[in-house]
């Protein structure tokens, strides 16, 4: 404790250059911030993805359909609890910017296999009486502001027209990390007005009774479809979001690499800046030793000043990022969640202070090897 | 030498066959050679010679701050030549106190923080430490200058602040490398005037490296080193 004042006079000590260096911190771990905030939407659907189901897509492609024939079939497959289907709608709300997906829900089944989701019961009965119903999740409603009743016109986009919808009701996530940016509407609607695509949904959920059974079913599912016009791919819900991740690229390599540059960068920066100040403070450091500072005791004030830069300007960065995230989505709901996690808080100080201790350790290390009488000598 | 035989039980700093050599590529250079030594407790030595004498050698020698190449520096009941460097630096931190040319002070430190600094490494509270800084530097007469900077000092001023720093921790003995070397007359007098204080006061032991013969008049004894060897030892008694 009585050498903080030591350390806080040689931080107050150029005072530009204290500034400058926090700040790099600050930016970097900014940045940091917000790629782990764009990392966490992009895997968030990964994370919350149902252990018991599994996704059965047209083996071709996810936007190829499959018919709608092949729920029997594959309520008979052994070891599957329930199935139901959804297709993408694409639709939009009166300009493109108010992205939200928009799923045809077979409404018999659709709610019993993601239990995650509730609707109030006087809602649902409302919305399978009303074959031009929709149930909107919560997180949308806080969006634009709909309440129950309001007609809502979505322009449809695969589905050519005027598409016009009754909210019915609102379902919530039991969870908080449910996504609740849906939007679903009865697939028979779809399917009595689209003549293109009649008999045919975007792909099926299947529920398991023992998810330890996925790769059987799921194999046995893609046999029984193998050599049909409609062949099948089947993956646990998991692998799917996994691999819809993977068709806008290795996010995550990317972020690694953003990430990693940015840290090299700021290593050199204030390696840079911590070799400076040592080097200034040449004849000070040999004077300290000369009053009985050992080595060590030097090492530890100068890599003090460095990590207090480096947590300093992170606690800053990483600040102001979470303050970014609390004034919500600047994407209009186009990523699931838009938050930065404590967990990600902690990753962000930690690299920091290692970023720091990193950048601190050579000149420390010097400083602590200084020899006196040659230190002396230079003055 | 008879001198040296006499002192040898009640010295309190004994140099023996001392010596220090440097290399230079693949010259080497004898800045030191079998020097002997006795230094009494509460006297005040000066040493003089031409630049590249080895004056200021001796006294890092002396102050544990550099290792010769052969001999023995015994002070008080430590042969300081045998310590490890970590034992050194410990060594100095409670023996030595140091005075340069240039005073050294931490620009960024005010005067009390200058002092403070050597106490940092005791076991001193924060009340005690403020008392033995308060202490030495009303001995040197700056109590009124304690929060001030270096910048806001004059050269006379920050020698005193130096001094201040050397002796707040009560050491042994004093190393003075040139403490009037960059001041006018009338300040070196009033430092010279400190030192002798320190001296008849508080039994202080210094050994002072000056190249002015004004300075070295203030002290009991004046010893000469010319090319690494004593050469000549003046004793005013």
């Amino acid at each position: 404790m009585k050498f903080i004042p030591l350390i806080w006079v040689n931080l107050k000590r150029k005072k530009m250059r204290t500034m400058l260096t926090i700040g790099s911190f600050a930016v970097a771990l900014f940045l940091f911030g917000l790629l782990t905030v764009i990392h966490s939407a992009f895997s968030h659907q990964v994370k919350i993805a149902g252990a018991d189901r599994l996704v059965v897509r047209n083996r071709i492609s996810l936007i190829m359909p499959l018919p709608i024939s092949y729920k029997q079939r594959l309520a008979q497959v052994s070891g599957v609890k329930s199935v139901t289907f959804g297709s993408w709608f694409g639709g939009v709300y009166q300009t493109e910017r108010n992205f939200f997906p928009q799923f045809a829900i077979d409404s018999e089944t659709y709610l019993s296999i993601f239990s995650e989701y509730s609707v109030a019961p006087e809602q649902w009965e409302l919305f399978m009486k009303d074959r031009q119903g929709c149930l909107i999740g919560e997180g949308l409603i806080e969006r634009f502001g709909w309440k129950i009743g309001d007609r809502i016109p979505i322009q449809g986009t695969i589905f050519p027209g005027l598409w016009e919808f009754n909210i019915c009701g609102i379902f919530k996530g039991k969870t908080p990390e449910s996504d609740t940016k849906q939007f679903w509407f009865h697939y028979k609607y779809l399917d009595e007005r689209d003549s293109s695509t009649k008999g045919l949904v975007g792909w099926y959920y299947v529920q398991l009774s023992d998810p330890s059974q996925a790769d059987r079913i799921a194999q046995t599912i893609d046999e029984m479809f193998a050599n049909s016009p409609y062949e099948t791919a089947t993956e646990t819900e998991k692998a799917f979001a996994a691999g819809f991740l993977k068709q806008m690229g290795n996010i995550q390599f990317v972020l690694i690499c953003i990430g990693s540059v940015i840290f090299f960068t700021l290593l050199l920066i204030t390696g840079s800046n911590m070799a400076i100040a040592v080097r200034e403070r040449t004849n000070e450091i040999a004077v300290m030793k000369t009053l009985g500072f050992s080595g060590i005791r030097i090492l530890f004030l100068i890599l003090a000043e460095s990590i207090i830069y480096a947590f300093v300007g992170g606690t800053i960065g990483l600040g102001l990022c979470k303050l970014y995230t609390l004034q919500g989505d600047p994407t209009n709901g186009m990523l699931i969640i838009f938050e930065l996690s404590h967990a990600y808080i902690a990753l962000g100080l930690g690299i920091s202070a290692m970023v720091g201790f990193l950048a601190g350790i050579i000149p420390s290390c010097l400083a602590m090897r200084l020899n006196i009488v040659d230190a002396m000598r230079r003055i | 030498m008879n001198e040296i035989k006499e002192n040898q039980t009640k010295s309190l700093i004994q140099v023996r066959n001392l010596s220090k050599t440097y290399k230079r590529g693949n010259e080497k250079i004898e800045v030191l050679k079998n020097l002997n030594l006795d230094i009494n407790q509460g006297e005040f030595v000066s040493f003089m010679g031409p630049s590249g004498s080895g004056k200021t050698t001796l006294l890092n020698l002396l102050g544990g701050l550099d290792v010769p190449t052969s001999g023995s520096v015994r002070i008080g009941d430590a042969e300081i030549t045998s310590l490890s460097g970590k034992q050194l630096t410990s060594w100095r931190a409670r023996h030595v106190g140091f005075i340069f040319q240039l005073y050294n002070l931490i620009p960024v430190l005010t005067a009390f923080q200058n002092v403070e600094l050597p106490l940092l490494l005791t076991k001193l509270s924060k009340q005690d430490r403020k008392k033995h800084v308060e202490a030495a530097l009303s001995i040197v007469g700056l109590g009124n200058r304690m929060h001030h900077y270096p910048r806001q000092l004059s050269g006379g001023q920050e020698q005193r602040v130096a001094i201040a720093r050397a002796i707040v921790s009560d050491p042994s003995f004093l190393l003075c490398d040139e403490p009037t070397g960059d001041l006018d007359r009338s300040s070196a007098n009033e430092i010279l005037d400190l030192l002798s204080r320190l001296i008849q006061e508080f039994s202080k032991t210094i050994l002072m490296v000056t190249h002015d013969p004004i300075a070295a008049e203030r002290s009991k004894k004046v010893l000469h080193l010319e090319k690494g060897v004593l050469i000549e030892a003046q004793n005013k008694d």
